[in-house]
This record gives C-alpha cells, sequence and structure tokens, in this order.
C-alpha cells in the first residue's frame, strides 16, 4: 500500500514530522517498507538560465552553452536539440549523482571543449520517459531555486505492508484513523456528501438468486449523463503516479483513486455500450469476457459476474469487461459501487490468475455500510472533473449485517500483554479506532464497526488495545524454573540422531544437509518416485517427489563436488526420507558415502581405494554408538542400488534391517555422473531397538589372571563359504575357553586355486584361548584346538590347510 | 702380591680403551674369562701358602670385582654411545606430511539447532517433532487459518499428489514448525513449555529463499503466561545465543494463530558494512510471535479460558548467517565440500550451556 505524506495530510490534521509518522506506522503494525522522499533524490539540482547557446565547433549536433546557475555563469555542452538561448533549465552541478544514468559527472571536455555540468530531461531525473530534450521550466522559475521546490516535487512517498487481517488499512483514511488513535493528530472525517439524482438511471440492477444471499448481497449503480472523460488534473495524476498508477482518464482515474484514498472500489460502465439492464449472477460455464487486461477469460460457472443482454460484460469484484470499458469518447457511464464476497472473490480470482487492486481489497473485505456513501462520493468527484448530470441511485439487495459485539475483559487484557494498560486507556483506543463501546450490567460490550471484518471475537479486541497502546513500551518480566536440577529434554529418538550425527562426523565425513525432495528418476533408481510421493506443484522437475533413500542427493552432491576437482570425499546426512505421501510414512535415516580414495596421494603409500569394509566399518560404528545390539546378522541381502556381490544388511533376523551397506552399483554411479568407486550405507534408526530400560549399574567385570593363548588356523573351504561361518563354528568349539576369534587372512582366487583345487579359498584365523582356572597345559590347548578343527569342518567342510 | 697395581692398571686401560661391545667383550674374556689373566691368577692362589692367600685372595677378589664393574660401566657407556649413533642413523624428515587424515564435520544448521536445545533446554523446555508431510488441518485449520483465508495465499504451499477420488483435502508440506503445536498440546496437554526445530517448505526460490529452510518453534503455555514473558524468554535466548546482550523491539504485527502478534527486532550495527549484532542503532527482523489464539489452543483442546501462553517461530539457518557470516542461504543445500569444511563444526564441539 502506497501514499503520498500530503495525501494522507487530507484525513490527519497533524503536527507530527515524517519521522514520527514513519516511527508510528511501523509500531502498529503497518510496517513501512520503504520511503522514497523525491527531494533527497533530486535535491541537488537546480534552476538554471542559458544566457547564450552557440553550435559546438566540432560536432554539428552539440551546443555550446552559456548558463546562469547556482554557481555562477558555467559552460555547459549539451546535445538536446532544445537547448537554445533564453530558456529556463534544470541544472546538475559536476559531482552530483544523475539518478535516471546513473552517473555521477565530472568537469570534461567533450570534443575538446570543457563542460561545467549538464542540464537535464526528464528521463535524467526518472520523472518520466520523455527524453526528446531537456526540460525546459517556466520563465517564473528563480535562477539558483531548488527543483524540487519549483516543481512541488517533495512530496514523500511511503509504502507500507498490509498483514491480511487489516483491509481497512487498504485505504489512506484508515491509516489515518490508526494514526490518529496513536495520538499523532486528528482524523478529518470523510466529507458527508450528497447529490441528487434528476432522472431515473435508464439500466437497472437486479441480483440473481444465486449471488443474492452471498456473493453479492448489495449493488448500487447510478448513470450520470453527458460526461467528458478526458485527461484528469494535475493534482489526481500526480498523486496516482507517486504510488506507481498510471493516469488513463479522469473516470478511470477517479475510481482508482477512490479505491485507495477510501478503500471503496467502484466500477465505470459506458453506459452507452450496455444493451439493456444489469444482471448480477452466477457465470454459465463456457462463458467468456474480454477484460480490460486485454485478456480473454473462459468461466467455469462458479464466478460472480455482471451481464447485461449481450452476455457477461465484468467479475465481480475483480475486473471490468473492455467491450463496455470507458474511453475518451465516452459520454454517458454507469457508476457501480457493489459489495462481494471475500471467499468468493478470492476464489474467482486465484483460478483466473487476476490479480487486480479491486479483488485485492474484495478478498480481504471491504466495508459494505460505505457503499452508499462511496458512490456519493465518487459521483460529486465525477460530476466535478467530468460534468454532466447524476440519476438516482439504483439499489439492488440490502446492506449485509456485520453488527456485533464482544464482551471486553480489561484485567485479561493486561495479563495477556502483560503490560498494565488502565480500563480508560483501553476504552479510548477503541473507541477512536472506531468501535462502539458500552459498559453492561459490569462488564464491557465492544461493538465492531463495519469496516473490520477480521475482528471476530475478544482476543482480537486485545490486539488492537496492544497495538495501539505500544507494544515498544513492553517490559520484560523473568519466568520461573523448576526447582532442582534440570530433567533431560531430549527423547532417545532425538538423542540417538544427535549421537550418529556427530559419530559419523568423527569418522571424518563431512555433514550435509539436502533438500528433502529429488528428481523422480533418482528417486525411481533408490526404490521411490511412486506418484504418493509426487508434489502436485513442484518448484521444477529436479524436486518432483519426497526422497526414498538420503543417498541420492549425497550421490549429486559428490557429482558436484567432483566436478569441482574433489575426487576423494566422504558425506553424510541425518534426516528424514518417505516411503508414502502421509504424514506417518516419515523414516529418519542417516546415511554416508565415501568415494574415491581414502586420501589424497602420499609419502607412505596409506592410500587405498574405499571398498565396502568401510562402509560397513561406518555402519557398524554407528549403530554401536547408538547402542544397537552387538550380535547382528549381516546377509548378503542389500536393495538393487548396491553392487549385488558387494553390499549387505545388518539387522536383527530378515525383518528388521538395521543398515544396509556396499560398493554402489555402477549403474546407479552412472546415472547420477559419479566417478566411481562410491560405497555407501544407510541406517534404518527406526529400527534399531532402544535399550529395555535406563539402567547405569553393569555386570561385574570378569578378568582372569591366567596367560591367554594364541593359536592360529589356516582352513581350506569352498570359495563361496562366507567367513563368518568359520568364525562362528570356531567360537562355538568351546565356549568356555575360546574368548575371541578373528580372521587375519584370506587367500582365494587363481592362485589360490592352483594350490588348493578349483573353488577352493584358504581362510585363516586366529583363536584366542582365555582359562580361568589355571594356566593352559599343551594337552588342553591340543584338545580345543581339535575341537575348533572338528566344529568348521562339521560346519563349512573346511579342512586344515597343509 | 706384586704387580698387582700393574695388572689393574693395564686391564683398566683395556676395558677404557675398548671402542665397541665386541672388543670390550674381547677384553673380558681376556682378563675375567676362564682362561683370563686374572681368572689364572685367582686360579694360582690354590698353590700358595696359607700366608701368601691370605694377602693375595682378597686383592684379586677386589681386582676382579673392580674390573667387573668397570667392564659393566664401559658397556653402558658403549651401549648409550651405539643407542645415540643409532637414533641419528634413524633420523626422518618431519617435515615431511604425516599419512592423511580426514576431518569430518557438522553440518552448521544442525551445529545452531543443537545450540538453540542446549539453551532453551535450560529454561525447561523440551523438544517436540511433528510430521514434515502434514495434514491442511494441522497445518492451517487447526492454527485458525481457514481455507479462504488470505493468509493461506500468502504460504507459497506444496501440496502433495492425491489419487483422483481420494477426496480428502491434499496435504502439504508443512510451511512452518506450528502444527507441531498442536500436536504436542494434544497429545500431552498444558502446561507446556517446547521448542521444535525442524524442516518447513515454501514453494519459492531466489536469492534469499530456499523452497526448503528450517525453523525452531517456541511455545509456552500456563495459568499467566504474558507477552511480557516472551520478551523476556526472547531476550534470555538472544544474550546466551550471540554470548552478549541483544536488546528486542517488538512490532505489532498480525498472524492467525497469535493475537497479539508481534514481530521482533534485534538490535544490531550496520557499521561499515558490517553486521553487528547488539550493537548500535538499526533492528533487524529475526522472528514471530504472539500470544496463542483462544482458537489455537481450542483446537488442541485446551481450555483458552483457563490457559494462556505465548508462540514464536524463527529461522535456525537465519541464525546461523547471523551468528557464523554465511552470505547465501542458497549455499546451506549445495553441499559444497569446501562450504561445509569452512562453515561446519568439529565433531565433539557439542554445544552446551555451561562452560
Amino acid at each position: 500500500m502506497k501514499f503520498t505524506l500530503s495525501w494522507l495530510k487530507d484525513h490527519l490534521e497533524t503536527e507530527a514530522t515524517l519521522d514520527e509518522i514513519l516511527e508510528a506506522l511501523t509500531d502498529l503494525g503497518l510496517e513501512v517498507e520503504e520511503v522514497v522522499d523525491p527531494s533527497a533524490r533530486l535535491g541537488a539540482f537546480t534552476v538554471g538560465e542559458v544566457l547564450h547557446a552557440e553550435p559546438h565547433p566540432d560536432a554539428d549536433r552539440l551546443r555550446v552553452c552559456r548558463v546562469l546557475t547556482a554557481a555562477g555563469e558555467k559552460q555547459v555542452v549539451c546535445g538536446a536539440p532544445n537547448a537554445r538561448t533564453g530558456i529556463k533549465v534544470v541544472v546538475a552541478q559536476p559531482g552530483d549523482y544523475i539518478p535516471g544514468i546513473d552517473t555521477t559527472i565530472q568537469v570534461g571536455k567533450i570534443r575538446g571543449v570543457e563542460s561545467h555540468g549538464m542540464m537535464l530531461s526528464e528521463r535524467e531525473m526518472e520523472i518520466s520517459d520523455e527524453h526528446d530534450g531537456i526540460i525546459e521550466l517556466g520563465a517564473d522559475a528563480v535562477v539558483g531555486a531548488r527543483y524540487v521546490d519549483y516543481a512541488g516535487k517533495t512530496d514523500p512517498v511511503i509504502e507500507i505492508a498490509i498483514t491480511p487481517n487489516r483491509p481497512d488499512a487498504l485505504g489512506v483514511h484508515g491509516i489515518a484513523r490508526d494514526l490518529a488513535a496513536r495520538g499523532l493528530g486528528t482524523l478529518r472525517p470523510v466529507p458527508e456528501v450528497s447529490v441528487p439524482g434528476t432522472f431515473d438511471s435508464p439500466i437497472k440492477v437486479t441480483l440473481d438468486a444465486s449471488v443474492r444471499d452471498r456473493a453479492c448481497p448489495l449493488f448500487l449503480g447510478r448513470t450520470i449523463r453527458g460526461v467528458r472523460n478526458g485527461p484528469s488534473p494535475a493534482w489526481l495524476q500526480d498523486r496516482l503516479r507517486a504510488i506507481g498508477l498510471r493516469p488513463i482518464s479522469a473516470l478511470v482515474d477517479i475510481t482508482n483513486y477512490m479505491t485507495h484514498d477510501l478503500n471503496r472500489p467502484l466500477h465505470v460502465f459506458d453506459a452507452d455500450k450496455v444493451e439493456g439492464d444489469l444482471l448480477v449472477r452466477t457465470a454459465i460455464a463456457g462463458e467468456t469476457l474480454e477484460a480490460l487486461d486485454d485478456k480473454t477469460y473462459t468461466f467455469d460457472g462458479t464466478e460472480t459476474v455482471i451481464a447485461d443482454a449481450s452476455g457477461v460484460e465484468s467479475i465481480g469484484g475483480v475486473i471490468g469487461g473492455a467491450p463496455t470499458g470507458c474511453t475518451g469518447e465516452t459520454v454517458n457511464v454507469f457508476l457501480e459501487g457493489a459489495y462481494f464476497d471475500p471467499v468468493l472473490t478470492a476464489q474467482t480470482g486465484r483460478k483466473l490468475r487476476i490479480a487486480s487492486d479491486a479483488r485485492y481489497r474484495f478478498e480481504r473485505g471491504i466495508d459494505p455500510e460505505f457503499t452508499p456513501r462511496g458512490i456519493e462520493i465518487a459521483t460529486q468527484m465525477i460530476l466535478e472533473l467530468c460534468g454532466g448530470e447524476a440519476s438516482a441511485v439504483v439499489t439492488a439487495g440490502a446492506m449485509p449485517q456485520t453488527a456485533r459485539f464482544y464482551p471486553l475483559d480489561s484485567g485479561r487484557v493486561s495479563s495477556l500483554v502483560g503490560m498494565n494498560i488502565a480500563e480508560h486507556e483501553q476504552i479510548r483506543i477503541l473507541t477512536a479506532l472506531g468501535f462502539g463501546v458500552a459498559k453492561e450490567h459490569g462488564g464491557i460490550e465492544v461493538w465492531v464497526p463495519s469496516w473490520r471484518p477480521d475482528v471476530q471475537g475478544s482476543a482480537d479486541l486485545v490486539e488492537e488495545i496492544a497495538r495501539v497502546a505500544s507494544l515498544s513500551r513492553l517490559e520484560s518480566r523473568p519466568m520461573g524454573r523448576a526447582p532442582g536440577v534440570a530433567k533431560p529434554i531430549l527423547t532417545p529418538m532425538q538423542t540417538r540422531e544427535g549421537t550418529v550425527r556427530r559419530t559419523l562426523a568423527g569418522l571424518g565425513l563431512n555433514e550435509c544437509v539436502t533438500y528433502s525432495f529429488i528428481d523422480r528418476a533418482a528417486a525411481e533408481l533408490f526404490g521411490g518416485g511412486a506418484q504418493a510421493t509426487a508434489l502436485a506443484n513442484p518448484i521444477s522437475t529436479e524436486m518432483s517427489h519426497m526422497r526414498p533413500d538420503l543417498l541420492p542427493a549425497l550421490l549429486r552432491a559428490a557429482a558436484r563436488n567432483q566436478a569441482r576437482g574433489f575426487a576423494d570425499l566422504g558425506l553424510f546426512e541425518v534426516g528424514p526420507a518417505w516411503t508414502g505421501g502421509e504424514p506417518d510414512d516419515q523414516l529418519r535415516l542417516a546415511a554416508g558415502l565415501r568415494v574415491g580414495h581414502s586420501g589424497p596421494r602420499d609419502p607412505f603409500g596409506a592410500r587405498r581405494a574405499h571398498d565396502v569394509y568401510d562402509a560397513r566399518a561406518d555402519a557398524e560404528t554407528a549403530l554401536a554408538a547408538i547402542g544397537a545390539p552387538d550380535r547382528l546378522t549381516v546377509t548378503a541381502t542389500a536393495p538393487g542400488w548396491f553392487h549385488p556381490g558387494r553390499s549387505g544388511v545388518l539387522g536383527l533376523g530378515p525383518k528388521t534391517p538395521l543398515a544396509a551397506f556396499g560398493e554402489l552399483h555402477p549403474a546407479v554411479l552412472r546415472a547420477l555422473d559419479v566417478q566411481g568407486p562410491a560405497v555407501a550405507f544407510s541406517l534404518f534408526l527406526d529400527n534399531v531397538p532402544m535399550p529395555r530400560k535406563a539402567q547405569a549399574s553393569r555386570p561385574p567385570l570378569r578378568v582372569s589372571d591366567y596367560q591367554a593363548v594364541e593359536r592360529d588356523f589356516a582352513f581350506v573351504v569352498d570359495a563361496d563359504t562366507p567367513a563368518d561361518a568359520i568364525l562362528r563354528a570356531a567360537k562355538g568349539a568351546d565356549k568356555q575357553l575360546i574368548d575371541a576369534v578373528s580372521v587375519f587372512d584370506v587367500f582365494a582366487g587363481e592362485k589360490a586355486e592352483a594350490q588348493m583345487g578349483a573353488g577352493k579359498k584358504s581362510v585363516a584365523i586366529a583363536v584366542r584361548l582365555q582359562p580361568t582356572g589355571g594356566t593352559l597345559t599343551d594337552k588342553q590347548i591340543e584338545a580345543v584346538a581339535d575341537k575348533v578343527v572338528a566344529q568348521v569342518k562339521k560346519a563349512t567342510g573346511g579342512t586344515l590347510r597343509g | 702380591m706384586d704387580g698387582l697395581a700393574e695388572l689393574k692398571q693395564k686391564w683398566t686401560d683395556a676395558i677404557e680403551a675398548a671402542a665397541d661391545e665386541a672388543a670390550l667383550e674381547e677384553v673380558r674374556v681376556a682378563a675375567l674369562g676362564k682362561k683370563g689373566e686374572v681368572s689364572l691368577k685367582m686360579r694360582a692362589l690354590g698353590a700358595m701358602s696359607p700366608e701368601e692367600r691370605q694377602n693375595a685372595g682378597p686383592a684379586l677378589n677386589a681386582l676382579k670385582t673392580e674390573l667387573t664393574d668397570a667392564v659393566l660401566a664401559r658397556r653402558a657407556v658403549l651401549a648409550e654411545a651405539a643407542l645415540t649413533a643409532r637414533l641419528q642413523a634413524e633420523r626422518v624428515d618431519v617435515t615431511l606430511p604425516p599419512r592423511p587424515r580426514t576431518e569430518g564435520s557438522v553440518h552448521p544448521v544442525s551445529q545452531v539447532t543443537d545450540e538453540v536445545i542446549a539453551i532453551f533446554a535450560d529454561l525447561g523446555y523440551a523438544v517436540a517433532e511433528g510430521p514434515q508431510v502434514e495434514t491442511d488441518w494441522y497445518n492451517f485449520d487447526a492454527l485458525n487459518i481457514p481455507p479462504e483465508h488470505p493468509a493461506r495465499q500468502e504460504h507459497d504451499t506444496f501440496f502433495m499428489h492425491r489419487e483422483p477420488g481420494d477426496n480428502r483435502p491434499p496435504h502439504v508440506l508443512r510451511t512452518h514448525t506450528s502444527p507441531v503445536q498442536i500436536r504436542y498440546m494434544e497429545e500431552h496437554g498444558v502446561p507446556c513449555r517446547i521448542i521444535a526445530p525442524g524442516r518447513v517448505y515454501r514453494a519459492d526460490y531466489d536469492q534469499t529463499h530456499t523452497p526448503m529452510f528450517h525453523q525452531v518453534e517456541g511455545l509456552c503455555i500456563g495459568d499467566d503466561v504474558s507477552m511480557a514473558n516472551l520478551k523476556w524468554t526472547l531476550e534470555e535466548f538472544f544474550a546466551a545465543f550471540f554470548g552478549r546482550e541483544v536488546k528486542t523491539r517488538f512490532r505489532a504485527s498480525h498472524f492467525p494463530f497469535t493475537e497479539p502478534s508481534a514481530e521482533v527486532d534485534i538490535q544490531c550495527s550496520w557499521e561499515g558494512g558490517a553486521l553487528k549484532i547488539g550493537e548500535g542503532d538499526d533492528w533487524l527482523e529475526v522472528l514471530g510471535s504472539g500470544m496463542v489464539h483462544p482458537k489455537v489452543l481450542a483446537a488442541a483442546n485446551v481450555d483458552p479460558e483457563r490457559y494462556q501462553g505465548f508462540a514464536f517461530g524463527m529461522g535456525i539457518d537465519r541464525l546461523a548467517m547471523l551468528k557464523y557470516g554465511m552470505p547465501d542461504l542458497r549455499a546451506f543445500f549445495d553441499s559444497d565440500l569446501r562450504w561445509l569444511r569452512h562453515y561446519g563444526f568439529a565433531a565433539l564441539d557439542v554445544p552446551r550451556t555451561f562452560a
């Protein structure tokens, strides 16, 4: 919402300075977004007089002028065709900034002739697009005076943001009312105007049953005949231009002025182009209208329209039609002032994608009771500016009832706001805003004015009082603390997310936060991309589906980083993913990705390519950090985006996977432009069981003082025997004595097969025996070793390597 | 016994002269070995008369002990020298960079979320969560934003796909963290103090907007909680977060779910083109807040006649930018390694309100 200071002062009698007004506006909730003070932008330019102009010696189109300026007589070279002796001009001195050409001018030589300044065109001052020549001021302009003072361009333009609850502030009068309530001056009342009709309007209006109850309960109009629709007067054009509107013709300018001045949108039909009477009704599906914005709209049958005998002529509360629009030739007009339902107007405007000043106001709710006065005021303006003769007003429908009251509990106001506002001050504020206040049976009743459709309860009254009383007066008041040591405030799952995050960062991975939506192709690669997870209105095809996993975005991030020259990297993310489109379909995941090598090349040969075991180690470390059980099953059942032979799932049995890990499938890497190798893991945090009960104490530590013994075994097994099977068998050979079993070598491949036979490999394990009752004898050790060999043979068919 | 002094001198000199452990061993064997000179002399004691033996025995024993000690001492010296020589030889180029280790990092959004949680935990706030695909009832209606309210249009809402025939209103990606207010109060009732950090979504993408960003919601409901308490709470938060006292300015505003509503500015300075929080005469808008609307309490089955309280919502990404100086919101979600490493935090840098 834009207006100028002088415009505001039409409605507000005030001694307040601009700064005081701006501060009050923002404080009242009418946030000032911008103030353009033309005198600040153009204030440097002064009036000059061209004493003598002669052709430039070296350039046909340039003229060398002697100009009398505020700084004395100066030589100025000028290219304007109208630069001639005797005219008064606008002069910029060296060092002045010229907004229209974004340049600070200097003393310079133009084709060898010195120039000390510049004479300006309107475009160079950003007043208009006019650039055919320099501005010629009237002879009354005084040399040396500021141009803005001479031209009266000193009226600051104020732009404020209007929250959706304040339709009343969409007119300058409403803004003035707020400022007056704040104590910044006195509200000037809107004049009582009545223009009696001298004849009956030849155009009548009927409200169809389809709109009478809700869409358009009230429609007023009158014919004004014999008008001259020329340009509007300069004061009106200036005001409209100041707020960014283009002056069109007196009739149109008047309706625009009424819209911004009094928040009363109106429409004028060219009465000679209206066929028969007007009917306000719901549109018929398929009807069309060529509107004043030169676009043709087709209706679906829900819109409220104003139609004549030849069809739809206007969209109620949104935009008028071109065929019945006013032009320079218009002599008879029909003026419309109506009330259109906010919700239906909003629906129509949104569906047809029309953003008009009228729609903006009707959908927030204008003051229905002001409709008759609005018609009278507009009629008077039309008669004043265009001449003519007005008919009697035709009225269709009835005034919608808005009267309502709410109780005010003045003590509650102070309790909610936390600021003492005396009851009489609360009443004063509400009264100044136009509310009716009545003390009834010990309570206070507050009646809501017709221009405040947003006030729908006592709580809204509190807001009105608080904002006018000023929240800047609010003083902070401490709150109590619960006694004792604070209780933990995070849920176990929240703690778990934090632990996973910091564990993975500790493993050398960099945390990313990526968008929750990804492109469909990437989602499909990871088992997603279903319609249920699609956005109905994605911002781009790159962000069309809720992600099924965190890895696609991490892989895309890896590809971007590789393109920037980072070949080796480790990324992770902790965040949500979706299995469907319902609120319950959200998963908590953590995923990590390692691409390329363990690090840059180094003199120690430590660099190696990441492999599946790095991903498994990351996953296991993170799972251990959040207290997952330490005996997890490992199965080669990872989803299809992993390498089928180099991936696995860590879980509590087949139905409860806790993590998937592995090398990524080369096809996936290719699709996402990642240069391999790349290994990854996803942790399913929801599946990790919570510890049964928080028990701080641990089982007693049992350590043995007897020497532990380690024995190594190498088994020849079938090449597809999992190492885990050998380890489990060995461990189970003597549960008392065997403390730990680990693999320390695997010999597989062609050379191994050459030694041990086709389809064979060798797995070497170390078995650690920890006696508790006494030192082990050789015999005891032999006995255990035999059991290990026997168990492994039984479980895997493996034999001790010779 | 004659010649013992010479003998001692001879072997002592030989021991001292031994250049390495092997030479020393040769000397030891020649003197004290089975057939060494001193050993032979001791063996000769048996052939002596008791009187002679009485003199010569202790003298020889003393000599043997002395020489043995001298050998041990010399051996220690030689071992020391050998070690020194070996260590000299083992010298490596310590200016060589070590085996590379990669430093991980925590994203600023996570770090700042943890900071916010730590500060509000100290004030007695629990952390609540809610789904990000949300029903339009929780995201709008329950928050006093009915279907045709203009505020709904200003939310730039993302809608989820709806199958033809499914006539429920489409779900939305939550446009704010406020739905968590309703879900929390429904489940846990009041009084309560919670914050709800998390992802929110708006269909907007330009220099200063991304279609996803992070908010933290605050909700405090009790018997007599007031806007003055809200101001205190926010000032305490900003002081702890920015590490200095920060003045706030409350400006009247409007949100459908609060009444009265206020936008809150914090004190700042733009002197020299650099933003400094907590000094200067300028104001920076950082959050929206207000007293929870009675209709919102009622929607969450809380009696608005009995309870009142405040709510606020602020941008976590924005807080991060203000505190740590990232210039561009879009970079938060771009996963550029250079950015992650520059603006990220160490794994063990866990925010807490005590030291």
